[in-house]
């Protein structure tokens, strides 16, 4: 069954959508979607350094997008806004990698199936990877959804609780690393942003208990991988933006729909 | 740094603050502050705005490291905190019963139980970001008697609330104390007008500067035009007693604060009118 190549990037697509869609529920409330994005910018310096190092992309992209995401968190207060700093780190690491790339010697290599994707050519070990990466970050929030919870809502309540926000700051850095190291491959660098968001963002309107968004969100994720291939495979279009576009209307359908006067 | 002292002494109190300092950057915002709180006692911080007071309690939680000095709590103290202000995010979607099982699950009698005590009893099925200011005071009241607080600490819990709402809430914390025997220490933004059951108030300004007991003289007919009839008594005024000036320079003090921006020139609570025409903003 894995030998097909739809079957193969169906698989992919899930695992992507059900790890990035609670985790984004993360980055809706704590206001990171822009953190997400130059972690994610950033990864594919990772990419271009572990093709030149030939070692793998996973680990490449992982460990810069870790370095990113941690730089940005001790940088924060040091006299930058949080958004300038981020653009900073974010566009720099990507034009860094895009010229890096040039420097490789060899075969040129094209960098598009980076930044958008490329699920069609995902293969056994990759799917390996990215279940696996989903796997860790669901159990990273599951086992610690209350006390990132409580820190999303209240750094000083956390505290008087006995709980290190900061160190929950760090477990979400790390998931978040994970998330856009797996999805590379997915959806591209450029497109992870918006599975983290989107469908976060859509769920919200269904739901009263951030338990219900995260689910709601895993399953709009989920819906959105499958329709975007389903629909890249029928119109010829590209799959990881086709995934992004059902996630879209999703959004725009339950924003529509919901109640009037709910927050 | 935060110690836990020893078990079986009595006197030890709840929880003390020994000659703390606390820095944002360079400015120093606390500097050689000393104050115990012992058991069953209730404690009332008044000061000017941007005196410390938020951060001494928040200093006193752990949620912010100390330039020197050190926070000695009893061994396993429970501790109830009500912060000032709570911004919930419009994206997160989250009602009042669950957030009060937060960080630790509670049963359903336990929620009932708090919210009753803390009068929030129809809230529950609330989304928080739609509570108004005094609703969202009460749930949060409600959250920190949970575990039942061996200390509760609360941070200006009557910003916003007119005087009878602040009698009104005074009149809770005195209830919830006597049923629970808890110690209270609460910020005021208030520099005058105390909560009447206080057995100290503390006056901060960056460095501890007076201390003594309110001036409960609610049966006095002035104070009763004062205060109104409806405050039965929940309130007081503080005479601050300053040992030193803050209109004469700063030489004795060396941390950065402008004495001048604040108000500690008033005329020190000699009458009646005093606590009318000295509210802080």
């Amino acid at each position: 069954m894995l030998d097909d190549f739809l079957i193969r990037a169906a698989l992919a697509g899930l695992g992507v959508a059900l790890a990035a869609a609670p985790l984004g529920c993360f980055v809706v409330w704590r206001r990171m979607a822009y953190f997400g994005d130059a972690t994610a910018h950033a990864a594919i310096l990772g990419v271009v350094l572990s093709l030149a190092l030939s070692m793998s992309v996973f680990a490449g992209a992982l460990a810069v997008a870790l370095a990113m995401a941690v730089t940005v968190s001790s940088l924060s207060g040091r006299g930058y806004g949080m958004d300038t700093m981020l653009g900073v780190l974010a566009h720099s690491s990507l034009a860094f990698g895009l010229v890096a790339v040039t420097f490789l010697p060899g075969v040129r290599i094209d960098l598009s199936a980076y930044l958008f994707g490329d699920i069609l050519a995902v293969s056994k070990g990759d799917l390996l990877v990215i279940w696996g990466g989903a796997a860790v970050v669901l159990g990273l929030l599951w086992a610690r959804w209350q006390q990132l919870l409580l820190s999303t809502l209240s750094p000083d309540l956390a505290y008087s609780a006995g709980i290190n926000p900061r160190r929950e700051q760090l477990v979400l850095t790390l998931a978040l690393a994970i998330v856009v190291a797996v999805a590379i491959k997915v959806v591209g660098a450029l497109l992870i942003g918006a599975m983290l968001i989107i469908p976060a963002a859509a769920a919200r309107a269904l739901s009263t208990t951030p338990e219900r968004m995260a689910v709601l969100a895993a399953v709009i994720g989920g819906l959105a991988a499958l329709g975007g291939l389903q629909g890249a495979f029928l119109l010829d279009t590209p799959a990881g933006p086709s995934m992004v576009c059902v996630a879209a209307i999703f959004f725009a359908v339950t924003t529509l729909f919901r109640r009037p006067g709910r927050g | 740094m935060i110690m836990s002292g020893g078990k079986h002494d009595t006197t030890q109190p709840l929880i003390e603050a020994r000659s703390l300092s606390v820095r944002y950057g360079r400015s120093v915002a606390l500097q050689g502050v000393d104050l115990a709180v012992h058991a069953e006692e209730i404690v009332t911080i008044v000061g000017p705005n941007g005196s410390g007071k938020s951060t001494l309690l928040r200093a006193l939680i752990g949620a912010l490291p100390l330039a020197a000095g050190q926070v000695v709590r009893k061994r396993g103290l429970r501790l109830g905190y009500v912060p000032q202000k709570l911004q919930v995010d419009p994206t997160l979607p989250i009602t009042v019963g669950r957030f009060l099982d937060l960080p630790r699950r509670v049963t359903a009698q336990e929620r009932e139980a708090v919210l009753t005590e803390a009068g929030a009893g129809a809230l529950e099925h609330r989304q928080l970001a739609d509570l108004s200011g005094g609703q969202f005071q009460r749930v949060l009241l409600a959250r920190a008697l949970l575990n039942k607080p061996e200390i509760l600490l609360l941070d200006e819990p009557t910003q916003g609330l007119d005087q009878p709402g602040s009698a009104a809430f005074y009149r809770q914390i005195e209830h919830i104390r006597g049923r629970l025997g808890c110690a209270v220490l609460m910020v005021s933004h208030e520099l005058h007008v105390v909560m009447a059951a206080s057995d100290r108030v503390v006056c901060l300004n960056g460095h501890v500067c007076c201390a003594g007991t309110p001036d409960v003289v609610a049966q006095a007919a002035e104070y009763r035009a004062l205060f109104g009839s409806g405050t039965q008594g929940a309130l007081a005024l503080y005479r601050h007693e300053h040992t030193h000036s803050h209109d004469h320079g700063h030489a004795h003090h060396d941390h950065g604060h402008v004495h001048e921006h604040h108000s500690h020139s008033h005329d020190h609570a000699h009458g009646a009118q005093a606590p009318k025409t000295e509210k802080t903003h």
